[in-house]
């Protein structure tokens, strides 16, 4: 659906060149959400709009629905435009006109006659669930609402691609939740290309399909998102997973164990606790859990478990410890998926 | 009917003087309300295209010009820097020249449209500025002409920042009207200076500032109104 070849960007910011994108290349499949995430001054911005030359890219090719936009201009350009629709972190609505009026804009702009138009606003209003506010200006809606009337704006001439520039980035958690199931269900029912930006792991891991990671002007890391999430290979997606999984442990644990403390995966529904205890049995080390979680990408599963393994005060006798230990893990390292040991 | 309850309760004299003041106050005003007219309908049609203009030279979305940008903002910058009483006098070739006259409240309209067009232009270029990039970004990013976002985005954002800049506009054009007087122009101030200043009728004086007042105060609620009515930004 969007091609996007060696993509370049330099901007000149006072006789200084900056270059905020630098020879990135993407394949965007045609109805999938695709995520670009990546800390800020990534380029991430950049990127998306170069995807409707709201940003001309000084090297590199736009491809979009197969045809090749990038050195259209003027009313081709405009008209290429009208088939891509774009949501903003703030929301960017006019607030002189009514929402009834923002969400005909682009119908407007196409050219639709008057009944089409008059046809097709409350049925993309009723959508996104704003069918009773339609004579209400911005000013009376909640930052939610506002979104709302965003996407309706950006779908009513039922573009092919929608691209969001952190849509959900000025909006509490429910709210937030509330608009990428929205966007979710749109890219569902209608079959709109979503790319979406954002720097929240947490964001992509809801609704994206495939992420590309970016750092400094570059892709770093690209894939489906489930491994993304699941086995992050740059240093830097890695950060990203850990900030959102969040398996920080309270300082005095770490100091004060004694054993050795594990990073256990599990990927797909294999049994945890089935693995743990049997090492536990089997080996003669007590297994301690000190931190885990389960997160679903979407229908698969990531286990990730935070173990403490000691030694256990009913182990048969003989073997000593350290190396009772040293089976545990072997163990435990052939049926988890990764394991990664924290602290010895 | 007043000046006959005057008469009686107070002096033929002073019922004389009143009915005078009264003819004297309503021509003036005419004469004011002409003046400030015509400039404020000059304002708009050439204040607005020009602070469009300036606008639309600055941006690259529109007609990126550093040419017409630039002789744009100095010109507005000399007509605003000039002071009113001696661009009166700097004018009066140019009025003499388009009407064939300098005295009378159309010749000092000439003037006084200048001042209004430069003083206008600046207003709408600053209430242009104000209006959110984004929401003009979005309108490109859904493939509108740029004309058609002058048309249908710039300007019904501005639109209560217009509003509010004529008000002012208007406030001072009747400051400067008084000014026009002194060269002949006629009007309120001129009312004012002949006989309070000149004659030493302090009361005569007191009425035309008390008038002046309350044409402006209406001059302002009313463009108060108006540009609170247009602007949905917060109700
Ligand atoms: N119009 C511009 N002119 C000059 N420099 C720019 C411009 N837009 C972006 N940049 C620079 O390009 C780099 C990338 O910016 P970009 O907005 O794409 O980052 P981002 O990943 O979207 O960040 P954020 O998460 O903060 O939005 C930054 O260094 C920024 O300063
Ligand atoms: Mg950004």
């Amino acid at each position: 659906m969007i091609q996007l070849e060696n993509i370049r960007v330099d901007f000149a910011v006072r006789g200084q060149s900056v270059l905020a994108v630098d020879d990135v290349s993407l394949a965007i499949e045609r109805g999938e959400v695709f995520g670009i995430v990546g800390a800020s001054g990534a380029g991430k911005s950049t990127l998306l709009r170069v995807i409707n030359l709201l940003e001309r890219p000084t090297a590199g090719r736009v491809r979009v629905a197969g045809e090749d936009i990038t050195d259209l201009r003027g009313g081709e350009l405009r008209r290429a435009r009208q088939k891509i629709g774009m949501i903003f972190q703030h929301f960017n609505l006019m607030q002189n006109r009514t929402v009834y009026d923002n969400a005909a804009y682009a119908l407007r702009v196409a050219g639709k006659s008057k009944a089409e138009i008059a046809r097709r606003v409350p049925e993309i209003l009723r959508l996104v669930g704003l069918e009773d506010k339609a004579q209400a200006y911005p000013a009376q809606l909640s930052g939610g609402q506002k979104q709302r009337v965003g996407i309706a704006r950006a779908v009513a001439n039922h573009p092919e691609v929608l691209l969001c520039d952190e849509p959900t980035s000025a909006l509490d958690l429910e709210t937030s939740a509330a608009i990428l199931d929205l966007l979710k269900e749109i890219n569902a029912r209608l079959g709109i290309t979503i790319v979406l930006i954002s720097h929240e792991m947490a964001v992509i891991k809801k609704i994206c399909t495939r992420v590309a990671v970016m750092e400094g002007g570059h892709v770093v890391e690209q894939g489906e998102a489930y491994d993304i999430f699941a086995t992050p290979q740059h240093p830097f997606t890695r950060q990203l997973v850990e900030h959102t999984l969040n398996l920080e442990l309270p300082p005095h644990l770490v100091d004060d164990r004694q054993g050795t403390i594990l990073k256990v995966l599990f990927l797909g529904d294999k049994a945890e606790e089935g693995v743990l205890s049997t090492a536990s049995i089997r080996h003669g080390v007590a297994v301690n859990i000190l931190h885990g979680k389960i997160e679903y990408i979407g229908h698969r599963a990531v286990g990730l478990l935070v173990v403490l393994l000691t030694d256990s005060p009913d182990a048969p006798a003989g073997l000593p410890f350290p190396l009772r230990l040293q089976a545990a893990l072997s163990y435990i390292g052939s049926q988890a998926s990764h394991v990664e040991v924290l602290h010895d | 009917m007043i000046e006959q309850w005057i008469a009686a309760n107070f002096s033929p004299e002073l019922a004389k003087q009143v009915v005078e003041l009264f003819v004297d106050l309503l021509n003036a005003f005419g004469e004011t309300f002409l003046m400030v007219s015509i400039s404020t309908l000059f304002a708009i049609v050439g204040g607005l295209p020009l602070g469009f203009l300036l606008h639309v030279t600055s941006r690259k979305l529109f007609w990126n010009n550093r040419l017409a940008n630039v002789t744009g903002n100095f010109l507005v910058n000399v007509l605003r820097s000039i002071p009113f009483v001696i661009l009166l006098v700097l004018l009066l070739p140019l009025t003499q020249w388009v009407l064939g006259t300098t005295i009378g409240p159309t010749a000092a309209a000439v003037p006084l449209s200048v001042a209004a067009i430069a003083f206008y232009a600046r207003l709408v270029e600053s209430s242009l500025c104000e209006v959110d990039p984004g929401v003009v970004e979005a309108a490109e990013a859904f493939g509108t002409s740029p004309l058609r976002i002058i048309a249908t985005v710039l300007f019904p954002e501005a639109l209560p920042g217009f509003l509010r800049g004529l008000t002012v506009t208007l406030i001072s054009l009747i400051g400067y009207s008084a000014m026009a007087g002194i060269v002949g122009g006629g009007g309120i101030g001129d009312l004012a200076i002949r006989f309070g200043y000149y004659r030493y009728q302090t009361n005569v004086m007191v009425v035309t500032v008390v008038v002046l007042v309350v044409l402006v105060q209406l001059v302002q609620s009313l463009g108060d109104r108006l540009a609170s009515r247009a602007d949905k930004k917060d109700i």
